[in-house]
């Protein structure tokens, strides 16, 4: 009897998947277990009540802002903040070079395929740290000090410091400013969508509309802009929008290592489409040109567009690389934390949900992008 | 019913565009390479272009060639305008095996040299199969063996004096190794027709991809005390060598996935009506296909898990690219930081286009017999 | 409503088939299904496509599993237990409509291997098997290639080969010769022919009425699900009783 119950096979993968979860929920318990009592030992309280404590330690740079006085929880906003800006910079550059990198490798045109070629095959073939490391030397070292800063045209400065570019004071209640104007757009773009609809074609009102009310809004948040000019001052500049050597190096070598593998993808796309595509546009007396964006482009965005999403999650994940040439994202704030701190449980926690969840979104904005295109080309 | 080749409608269609009918001689001639080049407007405007972005790269061949200083003792000499190079030679004991006892250092230039040979040994498919395997078991056995001594007069060598080269070389080769059996685990459970091993791989795989490298390196060197009881102790290595080994099994899981869905069907129901037992087929029948199947995308990750060794540093482990960056923040010699990067991504470079070279020949090899 | 096609009495059928159902989803692929077969009986399946012939026979050896009725195979009946499959499964060899030969094993490996892996064979022993086997089917100078090297027609020969090392007491065909030029099904079916004449029992699924005439002891004829028409080949083709064989019959040999 018991013989015959071990040889059915619906028990035998019952108990097979039980016996399975319980050895993976056992280790889960087993690893937590461990944990609270080393936490114990050492004295380490959990908990993320130290979110709201004053960070007191310094982000060189960023785009929301900051200050050391800012508590924690501040401070991983601005990691977060600076991670989204590098990587959506990064994405942006990256495939626009990365378009040009994959049609010049397609060209008939031997010195140019040649030239991509090699430089594809370089840059590929190195780990992003190493080029990242490489550029940062290079911009720190190469580059002369301030006082001989590189000028190629007025008000434009390039030394070890970083490059200054003229910039604009904004003066008022900026951040109510942009709020509303984000509002503002968001309402006519809404409107604009809903009289199309209704099948008038007014498209001037909305747009009217809303230039009006950001004027006023302008007027009443007492915003005011003012060109501010970089001038070297005793050692430094100071004035002018500055981008600093750690950020230009991130992005030279993230925008050039990205744009090999995009380049490849677009490459790949196109090879992808059909010889007989070709032909049937020679046939039908197009240009080669006319071919490539009319005809057979639309139909490689299809085949280029889920390596693409991979290859934008990648570029994400690999701007944590940046905390090698110090560049203040989401991974080094998160060493600091917890060398300040200790609390690298939580920290660690808030960087997987962080990822995970920028992963999520991109997923679903390519899938969304490839839902449309799937319709359009159909 | 039949047209007369003449009358046939296309033919008339073609003579009609008398540019089509032009430029399609049955044999085309060899373009002269002025008219490649400079043939109509786009062309030459490309020519132009490429020219351009290559003398702006002069400079760098007159830093990194003309003017560089290739060899002296001097420190002084270095810094004038010009590379370094003379550095890298002064320092190459020290980028390619770190604070390794000077003494010893022939013990992990042995082990390069083991590396070396494995790899030649493994090149041509027909020497694949177990005695190749465990060949290479009995090799990394003896590279770790020889790395830390301690035995036959050998003195100890701690994993924290380990450095440059052959900590690169063995992080890559053993996350790898040990990577692949938990990948083909892994890969097999998310191909599962019962939902609790596909949900755990789906789960292990997706959570591992989606983080990235740097967070898991951070996991393993500042979690893993905690994870484990007290008096289980890793030391940073072997800690690494864990993120770097679950990080390369989520990849390459999906890869062999791949390859598994490549099998078809009628493979495992043969194997289930000779009444072979279902993991005796799984091992025998299907996984070398589904292995076989996707060798190209399996090298692919085999480059980028090298590359991925370099990120090391970012924990304080001594590989050839923290071993380089120490090696040029000697105040003695001008900041040489440029050339030492350049130096380590070249090692690097040779290491990965080498594998990529031999991926596009066994590529080659395989279409080759696919036509036959 | 269905024919139930009885066996001329024999002390153990090699196959008992007793009014086996099986559904996919709604869709019903065998519906009272009753067939026996003697030891060293040959029977021809046809019928056109989608009748269940194909889903019969893999119920046979669970590559499929029915869902009403029984099924012994030697005396063994298939149950819900993982030995009884295994036994049946070794008792019991298949060949496919597309071969099926592992494509990273050599020929000779094709037959050897199964042997070592359900049985434990040494491989000594298994080898001398597959190559006593691989000269039954004339094919034994290919033992070193690779089945990507030979022609569907010596595909197919070394599937029977490495089915018979199993030694196996009934042989099922599934549209052996289906998937073949023309020119490659005759050295197919004289295979098959020689295997009759030994002795073996065997269900052959096929549309190869020559065959089915010449070795077959009895004709099944197969539509939506059922066994519509069961006789021995000259009652059969020249007499058919049922209107369905006779336009099915029609239609395949004019």
């Amino acid at each position: 009897m018991l013989a015959a119950l071990w040889d059915s096979p619906r028990l035998r993968a019952w108990a097979g998947q039980a016996l399975l979860l319980f050895l993976f929920v056992g280790t889960l318990v087993w690893l937590a277990a461990n944990t609270v009592e080393n936490l114990a030992v050492r004295s380490i309280r959990v908990g993320f009540d130290f979110l709201a404590r004053p960070a007191n330690f310094p982000i060189s740079e960023s785009v929301v802002p900051y200050s050391p006085m800012d508590s924690f929880a501040w401070a991983y906003v601005v990691g977060i903040g600076n991670t989204l800006m590098i990587s959506a910079m990064a994405i942006l550059s990256a495939t626009l070079l990365g378009l040009l990198v994959g049609l010049a490798r397609r060209a008939r045109h031997p010195m140019l395929s040649g030239v991509a070629g090699v430089f594809v095959t370089a840059v590929r073939n190195t780990p992003l740290i190493v080029q990242l490391l490489f550029w940062y030397a290079l911009v720190t070292t190469a580059l002369p000090a301030p006082r001989n800063a590189l000028h190629p045209l007025p008000y434009i400065y390039l030394s070890q410091r970083g490059l200054y570019l003229p910039g604009i004071d904004w003066s008022g209640n900026g951040w109510g400013f942009a709020a509303g104007t984000a509002g503002i757009l968001v309402a006519a773009a809404m409107l604009a969508r809903r009289l199309r609809r209704q099948g008038r074609t007014a498209p001037a009102l909305p747009a009217v509309g809303a230039a009006a009310a950001v004027l006023a809004l302008a007027w009443i948040t007492g915003i005011g802009a003012a060109a501010s000019l970089p001038e070297l001052r005793g050692f430094n500049f100071s004035g002018g929008m500055r981008l600093s050597p750690e950020f230009a190096a991130l992005m030279v070598g993230l925008v050039l290592y990205t744009s090999v593998f995009i380049g490849e993808i677009i490459r790949g796309g196109i090879d992808a489409v059909g010889r007989g595509q070709w032909e049937a546009g020679r046939a039908l007396g197009l240009s080669e040109r006319q071919t490539l964006m009319r005809i057979v482009m639309p139909q490689a965005l299809r085949v280029i567009i889920p390596p693409l999403t991979t290859q934008y999650l990648s570029t994400v994940k690999n701007s944590t690389l940046a905390l090698a040439v110090g560049f203040p994202e989401l991974g080094l704030v998160i060493g600091t934390v917890i060398n300040q701190t200790g609390q690298a449980l939580e920290s660690i926690a808030i960087l997987l949900a962080v990822y995970l969840t920028i992963g999520a979104a991109v997923s679903l904005l390519m899938n969304w992008c490839n839902a449309r295109t799937a319709l359009v080309t159909r | 019913m039949s047209w007369p080749l003449g009358e046939f409608p296309i033919m008339t269609m073609t003579t009609a565009i008398p540019a089509a009918a032009a430029d399609g001689p049955p044999k085309r001639r060899r373009t002269p390479i002025l008219q490649i080049l400079f043939g109509d407007l786009l062309a030459a405007g490309l020519t132009v272009m490429t020219g351009a972005l290559v003398l702006a790269l002069l400079p760098a061949l007159r830093w990194g060639v003309l003017d560089a200083v290739w060899s002296t003792a001097d420190p002084g000499r270095c810094g004038a305008g010009g590379a370094c190079w003379a550095f890298v030679a002064a320092k190459i004991r020290f980028i390619l095996f770190g604070v390794y006892p000077a003494d010893e250092q022939w013990r992990p230039l042995a082990v390069i040299g083991l590396v070396l040979a494995m790899v030649l040994v493994s090149l041509p498919p027909r020497h694949w199969g177990r005695r190749l395997l465990t060949g290479w078991a009995v090799a990394i056995g003896a590279m770790l063996a020889l790395m830390w001594g301690g035995f036959a007069g050998l003195p100890f060598v701690s994993t924290a004096n380990w450095g440059g080269l052959p900590v690169t070389l063995l992080l890559a080769i053993l996350s790898l190794g040990l990577g692949f059996p938990v990948a083909v685990t892994l890969a097999l459970g998310r191909r599962s027709r019962v939902p609790v091993p596909r949900f755990l791989s789906v789960l292990v795989i997706e959570t591992i991809r989606g983080m990235p490298l740097v967070g898991l390196l951070f996991i393993s060197s500042i979690m893993m005390p905690l994870l484990l009881p007290a008096g289980w102790s890793v030391d940073k290595l072997g800690r690494t060598l864990a993120a770097l080994t679950i990080f390369a099994a989520a990849y390459l899981a999906e890869v062999i996935r791949g390859g598994l869905q490549g099998v078809p069907g009628g493979q495992m129901e043969a194997a289930r009506a000779l009444g072979i037992p279902v993991w005796k087929a799984v091992w025998h029948v299907v996984l070398p296909q589904a292995i076989q199947k996707v060798i190209p995308p399996l090298t692919n990750t085999a480059i980028v898990m090298v590359k991925n060794t370099s990120l090391v540093l970012i924990v304080g482990v001594f590989d050839m690219l923290s071993a380089a960056r120490t090696a040029a923040s000697d105040p003695v010699w001008p900041a040489p930081y440029a050339e030492s990067y350049l130096f380590v991504g070249a090692v690097y470079f040779l290491i990965c286009f080498a594998i990529s070279l031999y991926a596009r020949w066994l590529e080659g090899r395989v279409q080759e017999k696919d036509l036959r | 409503m269905t024919t139930s096609a009885t066996a001329p009495a024999a002390t153990s059928p090699a196959i008992l088939i007793e009014a086996v159902d099986k559904w996919y989803g709604t869709f019903q692929v065998l519906d009272q299904v009753s067939l026996t077969v003697a030891t060293g009986e040959r029977i021809v399946v046809c019928g056109p496509s989608g009748s269940g012939k194909s889903t019969l026979i893999r119920c046979i050896n669970r590559l499929e599993e029915h869902q009403a009725g029984r099924i012994a195979v030697n005396g063994v009946e298939l149950t819900d237990s993982v030995r009884n499959i295994d036994a049946v499964r070794r008792g019991v060899g298949m060949v496919f409509q597309h071969f099926n030969l592992f494509p990273h094993l050599s020929i000779l490996d094709n037959c050897a291997l199964p042997q070592m892996l359900a049985r434990g064979t040494p491989r000594r022993e298994a080898e001398d098997r597959a190559m006593q086997l691989l000269r039954r089917v004339r094919i034994a100078e290919q033992a070193a290639k690779f089945p990507g090297q030979l022609s569907g027609g010596q595909q197919q020969r070394v599937a029977i080969a490495r089915a018979l090392c199993m030694e196996p007491q009934v042989m099922l065909f599934d549209e052996p010769t289906s998937a073949l030029d023309p020119e490659m099904v005759k050295e197919v079916l004289e295979t098959m022919v020689s295997l009759a004449e030994d002795g073996m029992t065997m269900i052959v699924v096929t549309h190869e009425m020559g065959f089915a005439r010449r070795v077959a002891d009895r004709v099944v004829f197969m539509d939506t699900g059922r066994i519509v028409e069961c006789a021995g080949p000259d009652e059969f083709f020249d007499s058919p009783r049922h209107e369905r064989t006779r336009s099915f019959l029609h239609q395949i040999l004019h």
